[in-house]
């Protein structure tokens, strides 16, 4: 390890140049077609006209920019470099693990006081509450993904399979939001299987193809099934979850208590938004300890080594058919809980909500917090639904903030933004390895 | 016996790459398969395992037929292989590689096996917590015989161990072979471009050939033989 070179070409002002050069020749012959000419509605004919005043803008935009964004890479690369020869010679500070249990335990209590600072502030507990639905499709996906490591696009089919149980389950058949809590998860899972079992010997973009092709179907059956589904006007007015049978309205149905008259305060539409807020937080923290509980059981381990080399886990004796079934079907109960709580929240769902940008964006919180990383997708999640709201100002460049955000942290940060992975086991100062399971095994 | 393979055939898609193999290894036997690159060696091995599945013939291990069982059925079985190129899991720490590796053994002899494990490879009780794909290439492969031997098993398969490592962990891998053999009765099957170092080591050797077994006999015979000697030994640059 004392042999690491750290060596860097240095980049010289003509190299700089030339390569804005070609950047802006480049720009230039782009730019003669699409910016440089024109045509106008010359009296019934068209005329083309030339604009190549825009078009030298153009071009030197594009060269200042190359320039810009060629400097920020180089000094952001070298700055890096320096933190690598420090972190070489001297080992010892803050372990990342501890900075990452700290910010923890900050965003756990962020998350539970936010309700009662911002107890007035409906924009913010419903954007809290997105964020926090973000969070636990994350988890759920990161079961697939991260662990797993079997990629899959059509993530957003098992939350829509979720969203839709309970809406027919609730709207068809009068269930309540807890009696279909575990069918719904069930379902989810169920097809979690269904969707396992042809792509077993998939691997990769293969795989990848064929879950994206999956999302799509359950999308497109849901618009088309109309006597199943109401097609695309989807199905309005889900009953919202109760708390232990008291509901959050105005009055009180015949024989019953809402939440206001039981505990004597006046009724305000707030606390249900609260209610839901603290539903959300305590649900995807049941999916963190399950997930982090699985992780150092057997099965995750299974699942991280299935990631790693199928065949050497083969070797190993384990069932690589059974591990991806589990972590499928796993992965879809959590987001099938998650699209439950968004059927329940929003009170009006359709096909709409479930289209391919769904399972982009969460796969895209699962990559850019760092695959398998539990905190980096809190941090993910929040950052990509706080990103377009605080880009509501720049309207319709909203999404290209959005898109220049990822791009920036990949840039920075190429194994997402909390890489570091923590071991599933640990030695005490003995030497002997810690392990729960382990000892409950032997027992 | 230990393993009887009876006429085995295997193919890769269209590609025929063993023409009706014999082979036997008795309990307590190094058993050595040397030949060219290509010759099918890996491939045998693999077949054992059912990757690619006998197309004929009749593989026994341990007098129950496993030709048609699937890969980690065999593994459950008591073979336990040590694959070429290592494969050992890379983004994981030293501990938990080994604690794959006996996911599927008796738990009652977990401490046991660990322990045997750090005493063969002291160097693997050190990196414990550090990730395996940090580890020199010749550590890489200590891990990948301690997980294989985390399963307990009957039979271990050895593929191609010494490719690609320094002249001094080739020595000490053979090394390691040969105690595991002698100290704790292991029966081993070891494949090997090595010739020269395997023969040595070796109770028994085949030597195969464009997916046939062309030579047989004990190690020192095989050594002496002046085909394998100028096929595989002389001017090869193997020492």
């Amino acid at each position: 390890m004392s042999t690491v070179v750290f060596a860097r070409h240095q980049v010289t002002a003509t190299e700089r140049f030339r390569d804005a050069g070609w950047v802006a020749f480049v720009a230039l012959i782009l730019g003669i077609p699409l910016i440089g000419l024109t045509t106008v509605d010359g009296g019934g004919a068209l005329e083309v006209e030339t604009r190549f005043g825009v078009l030298a803008i153009f071009v030197v935009v594009s060269f200042v920019g190359r320039l810009g964004l060629r400097w920020l890479i180089d000094t952001m690369g070298a700055r890096k470099l320096e933190r690598l020869r420090d972190d070489s010679n001297k080992s010892a500070g803050i372990s990342p693990v501890k900075v990452v249990n700290i910010l923890g335990w900050i965003a756990l209590g962020a998350s539970i006081a936010l309700p009662i600072m911002y107890s007035d502030n409906r924009y913010v507990v419903d954007t809290a509450t997105t964020v926090l639905i973000y969070v636990m499709l994350g988890w759920g996906l990161n079961v697939v993904v991260g662990l797993a490591g079997l990629l899959d696009l059509g993530y957003v089919a098992f939350y829509a399979v979720g969203a839709y149980s309970y809406a027919l389950l609730s709207t068809q058949y009068g269930w309540g939001f807890w009696e279909a809590l575990p069918v719904s998860g069930g379902l989810a899972a169920t097809f979690g299987i269904l969707l396992g079992y042809p792509i077993l010997r998939l691997r990769g973009d293969y795989l990848a193809i064929v879950t994206l092709g999956f999302g799509e179907i359950i999308r497109i059956i849901l618009v088309n099934w109309t006597e199943f589904s109401n097609g695309p006007n989807g199905i309005s007015s889900i009953p919202r979850p109760s708390l232990f049978g008291l509901d959050f309205t105005r009055s009180p149905a015949e024989g019953e208590q809402t939440f206001a008259s039981f505990f004597g305060i006046e009724y305000s539409p707030m606390h249900r938004l609260i209610f839901l807020y603290y539903l959300i937080l305590v649900l995807a923290l049941l999916t963190h300890a399950f997930v982090s509980r699985l992780r150092k059981l057997p099965i995750g381990r299974a699942w991280e080594a299935l990631r790693e080399d199928e065949i050497a886990c083969q070797a190993m004796g384990m069932n690589t058919t059974n591990i991806k079934l589990s972590a499928f079907a796993i992965g879809a109960m959590l987001g099938g809980f998650a699209g439950m709580f968004f059927a329940a929240r929003q009170g009006f769902i359709s096909p709409e909500s479930f289209t391919f940008t769904e399972s982009a964006i969460i796969l895209a919180i699962v990559v850019l917090g760092g695959m398998g990383s539990q905190m980096g997708v809190v941090l993910a999640a929040t950052l990509l639904v706080l990103i377009p709201e605080f880009g509501r100002n720049f309207s319709e460049y909203r999404m290209l903030l959005f898109g220049a955000a990822m791009v920036l942290i990949m840039v920075w940060k190429p194994s997402g933004l909390l890489s570091h992975r923590e071991p599933t086991l640990r030695l005490s100062r003995g030497g002997a390895a810690i392990n729960d399971a382990v000892k409950e095994a032997a027992q | 016996m230990m393993l009887t393979m009876e006429g085995v055939h295997a193919h890769y898609g269209h590609i025929h790459a063993l023409h009706g193999i014999d082979v036997e290894v008795q309990v307590g036997e190094i058993v050595t398969l040397i030949g060219a690159n290509g010759a099918g060696k890996s491939t045998l091995m693999m077949s054992l395992f059912g990757r690619p599945q006998a197309s004929a013939g009749r593989i026994v291990f341990d007098g129950e037929d496993i030709t048609h069982l699937s890969t980690h059925d065999i593994a459950r079985r008591g073979i336990a292989l040590v694959p070429e190129g290592r494969r050992i899991f890379p983004r994981m720490t030293v501990l938990e590689n080994l604690q794959i590796g006996a996911a599927q053994a008796d738990p009652a002899n977990y401490e046991a096996d660990i322990a045997r494990v750090y005493s063969m490879f002291p160097i693997l009780q050190e990196r414990l917590s550090q990730r395996a794909g940090t580890l020199s290439g010749g550590e890489q492969q200590m891990l990948a015989i301690g997980r294989a031997l985390m399963s307990r098993p009957k039979l271990l398969l050895l593929d191609e161990p010494s490719l690609g490592l320094a002249p001094i962990y080739i020595r000490r891998i053979f090394q390691i072979v040969r105690e595991l053999n002698q100290d704790h009765g292991m029966t081993i099957l070891l494949v090997e471009q090595n010739a020269n170092q395997a023969l040595k080591v070796a109770h028994r050797a085949y030597v195969l050939q464009h997916g046939e077994i062309t030579l047989s006999g004990t190690g020192a015979e095989l050594l002496a033989s002046p085909e394998v000697r100028a096929a595989y030994l002389e001017g090869g640059g193997h020492a």
